[in-house]
């Protein structure tokens, strides 16, 4: 029995053992075996460990987690993650003393497909591409993964508790680890059949994890539906990158990136495959759509907030989405074959910066505020790689992962807390009105104890439908969370682009790309940055200052330290985050644009601009004096109406419903794939082939076909002829029987004739 | 001189054909069997009709075994009659008809 249930976790850690022992016997061999040379990179063969350590920490937790137990499991999943987070960090001086060379690490043949011939076929190796763009991609969901694995320890504890399933706790962190294995292998792999494997796990923990309370949400099945709805949306895109890697495969014979771009660089493109390679293009844009949200496929990221905050964090904000925007960025020789495709990016993602963040501005669930404005963050990077700044776009991809990480967690932060507060009053409820019969001043103040009461009765009124998310019910917690309060603004000041954070810098790089080629991309993407610093500053008002608007708001407290800290790291990141690629002019400037060009190619650097810096900050700047004019002290009360509804009247309720989009949808595609779907089921399918062809005509000329043979051969043939026979010598017979009737005078006369008859014959014939 | 042959063969036939009806006719199985016995004396008669003609004693021998075999089978033939009638009370032969096919 002992020996049974220990046996996986036995063989678990025997693989463990063997799958950290291979790359770094590799490493010793290579590195310290003799004196490394210099311009090798020592810690590249290191690398598949970032792979091995969160896939060791899911494998242990999906065989032992639940005798792991919380908050173990968790800590577990944290420290693996933290394993990997260090790794990447080797990776980074392995890169700074080889001279930033890529370094391809193969580790074991994956599809090898040899053609006829023997010459040509498939062969994709499982490589590991170690460049500083993958790296930094390494970097950036390793350490903000890890971060969010610590705080998930202290968010899914409560989570857990207040959805009454503490059983899940552990499943949590192994969809989590999980999640960082398949980010790592997307960003990691050398080719694009490696990353397609990745770009799916990740599509597979997103969905797992929008449904991990798959039995709660509206009717009980709106957190299933959300996550349908984000696995169907991103199939599209999958459906789209596919076509693009088949068509890749076609043109190159390979997947890899090496292979692919090489080629290009050797080669004279006709016009068909310059046709060819804008079609890619276009293609790899719908896939950077479905996965990074952009028009027309952004709709299931709002929806898939009903994931636990962590996951919103990490997956929707942090990193997974941001796949399109590295893929883009990895595919860059190819886009600058095919400048149209680049026009298309960039203005797919200038429409859905400012579309977003429209419809970021009304609405009122705090997490769906910070998904459309990931949204829009996210179309400010496909913007930036569309205008071909690559490095723009992937350093607004790390402080973005920076900043919005810690909106959500923050989010996530003030949801406990509001959680928090909601149980303390139905639990002072409780106690007060069990108390009530005998001693009723037993619990000290009279006061507290008749505010309480007065606050469960409001509560009690609204209990079944409180909603922790929902900004409206907030108001007045900066007096109750002296942490949050502060990385949460620190996080809505980053976002909105207010100097010297590290939003400003990014977008400012962005923001200046534009302005450089592209004056109407510019002002697209500038109005979309003053309802970005709108939209925070509404959120901030709305959650923070003011009265509290409910008894839960009121009695809220702050989170525990294994939530706060991540928090304040992640603030720090958010803060100095912009010193990563400062602008022209200033000390370490451009370190990021050199760092990411020893990948990307020479990149012109982001020089100062005052007039687009001063111009975005001054917007920003009048955006939150508005939002604070509006919004200071408001709305006094939950169901008071938006003071921007006043201001902006019927158009505010076409920002609250989301432009209809989902509504659109659902009239021009699902509806008509409904009628479709139903039309093929009743009337193709079952009315045509199951009742008329296979009724009608199959089973009718196979059950006409076989009377005939049963009525007509068998009974009217061969049974004809068998009863036929039986018949004639039954009526011979019974003709016979007649003779012999038992009267012997008949026998007498039969024998007298007989006899005469014989002597007939002798007397007359012979 | 005595009878002609061809007289008493032809009485014997004349015998003969009133046995055959008589079987043939009747209903009673005593007279069946007395008409039986009719046949098989005129049968006798041709018997020793030829052998006076042929001078051949065999065919009077051959008269003896006829009349024993016609003793011994109506001492079975009535002893079968008499248990006939004391099951059936009848010994109409149309009666016994419990042996047909």
């Amino acid at each position: 029995m002992q020996l049974r249930r220990s046996l996986p976790l036995g063989i678990v850690a025997a693989l463990a053992l063997f799958a950290v022992a291979a790359p770094l016997t590799a490493w010793a061999q290579e590195g310290h075996g003799g004196e490394a040379a210099a311009g090798v990179n020592a810690y590249a063969p290191l690398v598949p460990l970032l792979i091995v350590f969160p896939l060791a920490g899911f494998l242990i937790n999906v065989f032992a987690g639940r005798r792991i137990g919380e908050p173990w499991a968790g800590i577990l999943a944290s420290l693996f993650s933290g394993l990997a987070f260090l790794i990447a960090v080797l990776q980074v001086v392995g890169l700074a003393n080889s001279g930033y060379e890529a370094v391809t690490i193969p580790v074991l043949d994956w599809i090898v497909v040899k053609d006829a011939v023997g010459n040509g076929g498939v062969n994709v190796a499982w490589a590991f591409l170690v460049d500083t763009l993958s790296v930094t991609m390494m970097l950036v969901v390793t350490g903000v993964g890890t971060l969010i694995h610590i705080f998930a320890i202290g968010y899914m504890h409560g989570d857990v508790q207040v959805n009454g399933d503490p059983q899940r706790f552990p499943r949590f962190f192994v969809f989590l680890n999980l999640f960082l294995v398949a980010m790592l292998i997307l960003v990691t792999g050398d080719s694009y059949l490696t990353m397609f494997v990745g770009w799916e796990g990740v599509g597979l923990c997103s969905y797992l994890l929008i449904g991990f309370w798959f039995e709660k949400g509206k009717d009980r099945i709106g957190n299933a539906r959300a996550a349908r709805k984000a696995f169907v949306a991103n199939r599209v895109g999958d459906w789209a990158l596919m076509m693009a890697m088949f068509m890749i495969f076609w043109m190159f014979s390979s997947f890899t990136y090496n292979d692919v771009f090489g080629r290009l660089e050797s080669i004279r493109l006709s016009v068909q495959g310059q046709n060819a390679i804008t079609i890619i293009t276009l293609l790899l844009l719908v896939g950077a759509a479905g996965k990074s949200a952009q028009i027309p496929l952004y709709v299931w990221l709002p929806d898939a907030m009903a994931g636990p905050t962590p996951v919103s964090a990490l997956i929707h904000a942090a990193t997974m989405v941001t796949a399109g925007i590295y893929m883009i960025t990895r595919s860059h020789v190819l886009y600058a074959l095919a400048p149209e495709s680049m026009q298309v990016v960039a203005w797919v993602g200038a429409a859905t910066a400012l579309f977003a963040a429209t419809i970021a501005v009304a609405q009122t669930d705090i997490k769906r505020v910070l998904a459309y404005s990931t949204i829009s963050q996210l179309g400010f990077m496909v913007a930036a790689v569309g205008l071909g700044g690559y490095v723009a776009g992937m350093f607004h991809l790390v402080t973005h992962a920076f900043f919005k990480a810690l909106l959500f967690l923050s989010s996530g932060s003030v949801i406990h807390a509001l959680e928090e507060g909601h149980h303390a009053i139905v639990h002072a409820a409780h106690a007060t009105h069990i108390g009530g019969g005998g001693d009723e001043h037993a619990h000290g103040e009279s006061h507290a104890d008749a505010s309480t009461e007065h606050h469960a009765e409001a509560l009690h009124d609204d209990a079944h439908a409180f909603d922790p998310q929902d900004m409206r019910n907030m108001g007045g917690l900066w007096t109750k969370l002296p942490v949050t309060r502060w990385v949460y603004l620190i996080g809505a000041l980053a976002l909105a682009g207010i100097p010297p954070l590290s939003g400003f810098f990014s977008k400012d790089e962005i923001l200046l790309d534009a302005f450089e080629h592209n004056l109407g991309l510019y002002v697209v993407l500038t109005i979309a940055a003053v309802f970005t610093a709108f939209y925070m500053t509404r959120q901030v008002l709305m959650v923070f200052f003011g009265q509290p608007r409910t008894a839960a708001a009121a009695h809220a407290v702050e989170s525990p330290a294994v939530m706060t800290v991540p928090l304040i790291i992640l603030a720090l990141l958010s803060f100095v985050g912009g010193a990563l690629n400062l602008p022209g002019g200033l000390p370490g400037a451009h370190a990021m644009t050199e760092w990411l060009g020893h990948t990307l190619g020479e990149h012109e650097a982001g020089e100062f601009n005052l007039f687009v810096a001063g111009l975005s900050t001054v917007l920003a700047l009048a955006a939150i004096g508005l939002g604070y004019a509006l919004y200071n002290g408001k709305p006094r009360a939950v169901d008071e109406r938006d003071p921007l509804h006043n201001l902006l009247g019927p158009v505010f309720g076409w920002l609250r419903d989301k432009w209809y989009i989902d509504e659109l949808y659902e009239l021009i595609i699902l509806r008509p794939f409904g009628w479709l779907a139903r039309f093929l089921a009743d009337v193709v399918d079952w009315n045509f082939w199951h009742d008329w062809f296979h009724d009608k005509v199959l089973l009718g000329t196979f059950n006409t076909f076989a009377r005939l043979l049963a009525v007509g051969v068998d009974l009217g043939g061969i049974d004809a002829i068998a009863n036929g026979l039986g018949e004639f010598a039954r009526t011979v017979a019974a003709s016979f029987r007649n003779l012999q009737r038992g009267y012997v005078r008949t026998y007498a006369l039969m024998m007298f004739i007989g006899v005469v008859a014989v002597l007939s014959y002798f007397l007359l014939v012979r | 001189m005595s009878i002609p042959t061809h007289y008493i063969v032809a009485l014997s036939a004349i015998l003969f054909t009133l046995g055959v009806a008589g079987v043939l006719t009747r209903r009673n199985a005593i007279i069946i069997f007395m008409s039986v016995e009719l046949m098989l004396n005129s049968a006798n008669l041709a018997f020793v009709a030829f052998a006076r003609q042929f001078l051949d004693m065999s065919g009077q021998i051959f008269v003896f075994f006829v009349m024993v075999v016609a003793a011994a089978e109506v001492a079975v033939g009535l002893a079968l009659i008499v248990t006939i009638f004391r099951t059936k009370h009848s010994i109409s032969v149309d009666e016994i008809n419990q042996l047909k096919g």
